[in-house]
């Protein structure tokens, strides 16, 4: 995981785990209000019916008012929990029996309905209910009140059992439902995750539209990237077409100045004249052959991407371009050794491509060489291709090894030589496009520069 | 005679709340600390009890006091007399005691092995369970048919007004504490218990204040029977007791839980709790039980109604029958039942 889609997912767990928090907090107090009520009125219960059946066994007998307290009155408060039972039975304001100090609980009381209270006697909290009775003693209405209260140890015991498993309850939820944020949250981010992989996996010059499919909430997104990467690859595209029409442009008068130079030049009598058309001849020809790397160069980018491979013998290619280049060494008395196996080798490749990057090695080999040396080629190989090409020139600096094969980029020993710095660019984009690479040193024996082209064979 | 009988009432309850009176008092004097008792068990009947607990804490002096249940409560209840330790077989004036708040909560290992019903609030512990029995005189009931349950008994005593005239003998509910205790247990658990005091009381039923003169008068034959004696004092009679026979009822058998209690005011806390663990351990220590006589609370036996040894219930259903109008109006329906003229 790397911070940037950390922080996505942290911040998504920690809202979720807010929420599951909050949630676990009204859970727990929602389950000790409900319960927390249900115990008390279940206490009040107990407690009512036993002041009602208190009341119950009121009687009068000669026309007092007696009362002969049920065993049951008192034994039902007993059976739940431990708690104090205190009672009290008033007649008429006076004490009739039972803990005579006992408050009557206050408020608004409706005949026939309990009344409850919670207040303090003898040191501890209690709950109490009044019922009220109306009796007839001697012909006279006389009003009773039974008070019955209880303490509330039993309650409080339930209540903590209840707080204990409402927690309980609500850290297990709460720990559930974070763990489980934590993994929808990885889930909801895996298309994400899987996008940025998909484009990281990428080669640098691939520009295909993203084809994986993608949640709408990123749909904006891949749009953009696509339209963005079409764009960009339609500019490519035109700045490429516009090389090409550029070095046409420049080749074809070219090659007329040349030819009419060159009669000029059979014309001319004296030498400084001849001199001047002669090198004027060489500028022309190193114009054109830039231009026509130019040209190479933008074919191999394009063919690069749509390569169109056929099975090509190596040692045939090799044989091929030195007899196409062959007479250019000539000229400055340069020869080329082909040193071929007797196997043909097998290299599924572009064969435009492959002969145009091994004519750009080899060309370039002439160009440095100085005139009356040797350049030798070599292949070799079983499952990997190697061609290698060796001259006597001046080698390369140890320092521009590396930077070699960028665009326009040229050795700092070779100042004196015209060149358009393409060359090594056009063989290192045809080696990667075909599985292969490049390999350049200065030759350890003759000093000269050694560069060798590695394919996969097949 | 009613009004007699109110002014006997009311001059036992007032009693009750006025002369608090140590009928004994006895000291066991041993280390620096000391734990005072108030029981209304005899001293002779605890002695062993005192003397192995002192064996095993020898710094623990100790001063017994005896005194009737009523009089135990009136110390506690009224006169905040200083004891460690209450011992009473009253069970509901205990139960009183801590649902007033004049008790304090004690654990311990001990009283947590204990049975449910054996304890209430943590306050009230009980350590004996002693049933009430019928005693029967061996030789008068060689002819007789010995009765299996209350019914039976009923049936034998109209069935043999001759020989039961004037030669039964139960509880004075009035005096005895413990034998109001029974009778209203009784009441609450028979329908033929107030039949059975009425034909008891056409039988011109003796009234006592104590199981152990009961005891001896079966023994004698001035007495055919005692109804609701103290089953453990009767068995402990038994050996050097000629003539008497146990019999325990097998419709219900009220077992009346002999408890210790901690008061409020109590300074020798922790000496009390000792001896709250000590009793409450009594049933591991056989040769005690051999010497006092007294059951020790048994962890088999069980709670509730259905079984026929029903331990007294502590707890608040115990204070209804202390409630003064309803003790009013029961003791009035006993004594128009058992004094009939």
């Amino acid at each position: 995981m790397n911070g940037s889609t950390l922080s996505i997912r942290r911040r998504l767990v920690i809202q979720l785990a807010l929420v599951a928090a909050l949630l676990s907090v009204a859970f727990f107090l929602t389950v000790r209000g409900v319960a927390g009520n249900a115990t008390e009125q279940t206490q009040d219960n107990i407690l009512a019916a036993s002041a009602t059946s208190i009341a119950d066994a009121l009687y009068s007998d000669n026309g007092s008012v007696r009362v002969e307290i049920p065993y049951s009155a008192l034994s039902m408060l007993g059976t739940v929990s431990e708690d104090r039972v205190f009672y009290h039975v008033i007649l008429d304001g006076k004490t009739l029996t039972g803990y005579d100090d006992l408050p009557v609980p206050e408020g608004q009381s409706r005949p026939g309905v309990p009344l409850f209270d919670t207040y303090s006697y003898r040191g501890d909290s209690l709950r109490a209910v009044v019922v009220t009775r109306t009796l007839a003693a001697a012909n006279q209405p006389r009003r009773v009140e039974v008070v019955v209260a209880q303490t509330r140890l039993g309650l409080a015991a339930i209540s903590s059992r209840i707080t204990t498993t409402a927690t309980a309850i609500g850290v297990a939820f709460f720990l559930v439902a974070t763990a489980l944020s934590a993994l929808a949250a990885q889930n909801a981010l895996r298309p994400l995750s899987r996008l940025a992989e998909a484009m990281a996996r990428r080669g640098p010059k691939d520009l295909r539209p993203v084809s994986a499919e993608a949640p709408s909430e990123l749909a904006p997104l891949v749009g953009g990237l696509n339209s963005f990467m079409s764009r960009l690859s339609a500019a490519l595209g035109r700045s490429e077409d516009l090389i090409v029409e550029a070095a046409h442009r420049v080749r074809t008068p070219l090659a007329t100045v040349r030819t009419q130079a060159e009669v000029v030049h059979l014309q001319m009598e004296k030498p400084q004249n001849r001199q001047a058309l002669r090198q004027m001849i060489r500028a022309i020809d190193e114009s054109s052959r830039s231009a026509g790397q130019l040209l190479d160069h933008a074919m191999v980018t394009l063919r690069s991407d749509h390569l169109e491979t056929e099975i090509v013998n190596p040692a045939d290619l090799l044989r091929e371009v030195v007899d196409r280049l062959g007479p250019t060494a000539d000229l400055r008395d340069i020869s080329i050794r082909l040193d071929l196996p007797d196997q043909p080798l097998r290299v599924r490749g572009d064969p435009i491509l492959l002969q145009n990057a091994v004519r750009n090695i080899l060309d370039n080999a002439i160009k440095y060489s100085p005139a009356e040396t040797d350049i030798a080629i070599s292949l070799s190989g079983d499952d990997i291709c190697r061609m290698t090409f060796c001259d006597q020139g001046r080698g390369f600096e140890a320092a521009d090894i590396a930077r070699l094969p960028d665009r326009f980029s040229r050795g700092t020993n070779v100042g004196d030589v015209v060149g358009s710095g393409l060359g090594l660019t056009i063989v290192t984009d045809v080696a990667r496009a075909h599985g292969g690479s490049l390999e350049i040193a200065t030759d350890p024996k003759g000093g000269g520069a050694c560069v060798t082209l590695v394919l996969p064979c097949c | 005679m009613r009004y007699a009988c109110f002014a006997l009432l009311l001059t036992w309850w007032a009693g009750s709340s006025a002369a608090f009176d140590i009928e004994e008092s006895h000291s066991y004097p041993a280390g620096a600390s000391e734990l005072r008792i108030l029981s209304t068990a005899d001293q002779a009947v605890f002695d062993p009890i005192l003397r192995s607990f002192q064996a095993e804490n020898p710094e623990i002096s100790i001063v017994y006091d005896v005194a009737g249940s009523t009089g135990v409560m009136a110390a506690i209840q009224d006169e905040g007399a200083l004891y460690d330790l209450v011992i009473s077989s009253a069970m509901d004036l205990q139960t009183k005691l801590a649902n007033d708040g004049l008790a304090q909560a004690y654990l311990s290992e001990a009283t947590a092995r204990l049975p449910a019903w054996a304890s209430w609030r943590d306050m009230v512990f009980a350590f004996t369970q002693e049933p009430a029995v019928l005693v029967v005189n061996d030789r008068l009931f060689r002819d007789l048919e010995t009765p299996r349950n209350r019914a039976g008994l009923i049936e034998l005593l109209r069935g043999n007004p001759q020989v039961f005239r004037g030669r039964i003998g139960t509880y004075d509910v009035r005096r005895s504490g413990l034998g109001y205790l029974f009778a209203t247990q009784d009441s609450r658990n028979t329908e033929s218990y107030w039949r059975l005091t009425e034909v008891m009381g056409r039988l011109e039923t003796q009234l006592y204040c104590c199981s152990g003169e009961m005891i001896t008068d079966v023994a004698s034959g001035d007495l055919a029977l005692a109804y609701n004696v103290l089953g453990s004092y009767a068995r402990v009679r038994l050996k050097d007791t000629p003539g008497i026979r146990v019999v325990e009822m097998e419709d219900f058998v009220s077992v009346m839980l002999r408890s210790a209690l901690i008061p409020m005011n109590a300074r020798a806390v922790e000496e009390a709790g000792l001896m709250i663990d000590f009793l409450a351990g009594m049933s591991n220590r056989p040769e005690l039980v051999q010497a006092t006589g007294l059951p020790p609370v048994s962890l088999d036996a069980r709670d509730g109604d259905e079984s026929v040894l029903r331990p007294i219930r502590l707890g608040p259903g115990l204070l209804v029958f202390l409630d003064r109008m309803r003790r009013e109006t029961f003791l009035r329906s006993w004594v128009s039942s058992v004094e009939q003229e």
